[in-house]
């Protein structure tokens, strides 16, 4: 490597803020006191969450292309309301949602060889391994074993317990309140609804998963801000190894925080666009890295897909989209995206899963590229969660209390309001009655 | 008996038996288990014929590799798994990660 580079100019760039000065002071909702992490480490306030966020807010479970056709369907598991869905493409094409839970003596109803290991597959019905109790794809129980050594039963009362499902571009939604305060496309808000990607053309999947003892907030926070990369993750390129941490800064180009969403932008670093040294050689040869692939997918044009880049901001390179309460969608600028969950597990655990998601690849280099970018994404996240746990480790002795924040940790500071403004009006709620 | 690797790789083929694996996981597994003399050895000599296996392989439609290319592109697989212990850590384990896991469960294939 050669001697004393220093890092691109453009990448620490500053860039123009709100006339109030700063991100956080232009929403009034916002402060800029220290913040409390007490939401994280406290099991009382988890038991709270799980009732006024995650049984109230709508959640993704999946994508329309995981239900390719009639009768598709696959479990997934809420370990934090410690239930888990059948999502199932029904007869009529209707994507639904139900507890997977056989309505006689409790079992669950699909599953394989593991029983808490989620599974995937095409059926007519399902049949309970138990004592063969069976429903349709809609949910309706159709057959009972000696139906006739039952008590006057009426299989219309028996059927698989719903739970609110709606779809937004491809996402499949769930919601398991009683009764939804706002529809899916409400509760997205014009931010998010805003965005028409061709999804449907990014089929080639890659799903990681990872079990992390850290609460999904503290987590989460790590994966909404760009402060910290430059230095957690500053080994993993030749040219910021070498520079001195006061070299390093990075700065968002855009934030904007709408209901309970928020978005950050910044610009771009793929397609080798940097001075060589910038890249590792495995990204020389490979062409692609940390951005991704850097040539562009078949969906890039000189037009960006409508709700991309909404700061309308030159050398857009992503926008990391954290639709609240634990999803999030990084749109990259060679045309691919990745989705990041962030599923509680107790108030000190969590499950974390990314997919990444590109057009189907047309030759071995397309491929290749796909899994050197996928490769990095777990090589930058491992160090994410070793120092997540860490972190959770140091908020639970309780030394230290009161957290400053940067306004480069707009989204963590608003994310941590929206939390706690959401546990406020439930428990408002709750007290009149 | 077939050739286990194109002709033009056939000086690869010690490296088939350990270094062709089917998912991520178990390629990170290798990674792990194996001393960076080891790792370093594989990289030296796939590394410099990567391009050229790129080019190769790429005269195949992807849903059509025979199975001797199928195996060059898993060596490719491991190559980038295998890369950043000798380019970035110097070392098969990432600094600083304890015991955290993060597995990837779903991988297109090829």
């Amino acid at each position: 490597m050669t001697e004393n580079l220093k890092i691109p100019k453009q990448a620490a760039r500053q860039y123009p803020k709100p006339p109030e000065g700063s991100w956080t002071e232009h929403y009034p909702e916002l402060d800029t006191e220290p913040v409390s992490y007490e939401n994280s480490i406290s099991p009382e306030f988890f038991e709270l969450e799980r009732e006024a966020v995650f049984k109230r807010a709508w959640l993704n479970v999946g994508r329309v292309e995981q239900l390719k056709r009639k009768g598709s369907y696959f479990t997934k598991d809420i370990p934090g309301l410690k239930t888990s869905l059948i999502v199932v493409r029904g007869k009529d094409d209707k994507v639904r949602a139900f507890h997977n839970v056989c309505r006689h003596r409790g079992n669950k109803l699909v599953w394989t060889d593991y029983p808490a290991e989620e599974v995937s597959g095409t059926c007519r019905q399902f049949a309970c391994k138990y004592h063969g109790w069976t429903y349709d794809l809609e949910g309706t129980l159709t057959f009972i074993l000696q139906e006739g050594e039952f008590f006057g039963i009426d299989k219309s009362k028996y059927g698989l317990v719903q739970v609110h499902c709606d779809v937004w571009k491809g996402f499949i939604f769930v919601n398991f309140a009683a009764e939804p305060e706002q529809s899916l496309h409400d509760f997205l808000g014009p931010m998010i609804t805003a965005i028409d990607y061709p999804f449907e053309k990014l089929t080639q999947r890659y799903y990681y998963r990872g079990d992390i003892n850290s609460n999904w907030k503290i987590f989460h926070d790590a994966f909404q801000e760009f402060y910290h990369p430059p230095i957690l993750h500053g080994h993993q390129n030749p040219v910021m190894r070498q520079t001195d941490y006061q070299d390093l800064g990075f700065y968002t180009s855009y934030f904007q925080a709408e209901g309970p969403h928020r978005v950050g932008s910044t610009s771009g670093g793929a397609g080798g666009k940097l001075v060589p040294e910038f890249y590792n050689p495995i990204e020389q040869v490979m062409r692609s890295g940390l951005f991704g692939p850097w040539d562009p997918s078949e969906i890039v044009t000189d037009q960006l897909p409508p709700g991309l880049n909404p700061g309308n901001k030159k050398n857009w390179g992503l926008d990391s989209f954290q639709i609240f309460p634990n999803f999030a969608i990084v749109f990259w600028e060679t045309g691919w995206y990745l989705t990041y969950h962030y599923w509680p597990v107790t108030h000190n655990r969590l499950l974390f899963e990314a997919n990444a998601y590109f057009t189907p690849p047309r030759n071995v280099r397309e491929r290749l590229a796909q899994q050197l970018g996928i490769a990095t994404i777990k090589e930058y996240a491992l160090e994410d969660c070793g120092t997540l746990e860490a972190t959770q480790m140091g908020l639970e002795s309780r030394v230290v209390t009161q957290f400053p924040l940067g306004d480069q940790e707009f989204m963590c500071r608003h994310a941590n309001k929206v939390i706690n403004t959401w546990v406020a009006d439930y428990q408002q709620k709750q007290a009149k009655g | 008996m077939a050739n286990l690797l194109p002709a033009e790789f056939s000086d690869l083929e010690p490296f088939v038996a350990d270094w062709c694996l089917d998912s991520e996981p178990e390629r990170y597994a290798k990674r792990l288990s194996s001393t960076m003399g080891e790792i370093q050895a594989f990289y030296d000599a796939i590394m410099p014929r990567a391009e050229d296996a790129m080019v190769y392989l790429d005269r195949f439609p992807l849903d059509a590799l025979p199975e001797d290319a199928v195996r060059l592109l898993k060596l490719l697989y491991s190559l980038i798994l295998m890369s950043f212990a000798v380019e970035v850590w110097k070392q098969p384990y990432i600094p600083d990660t304890g015991t955290a896991q993060f597995e990837l469960k779903i991988e297109p294939f090829p």
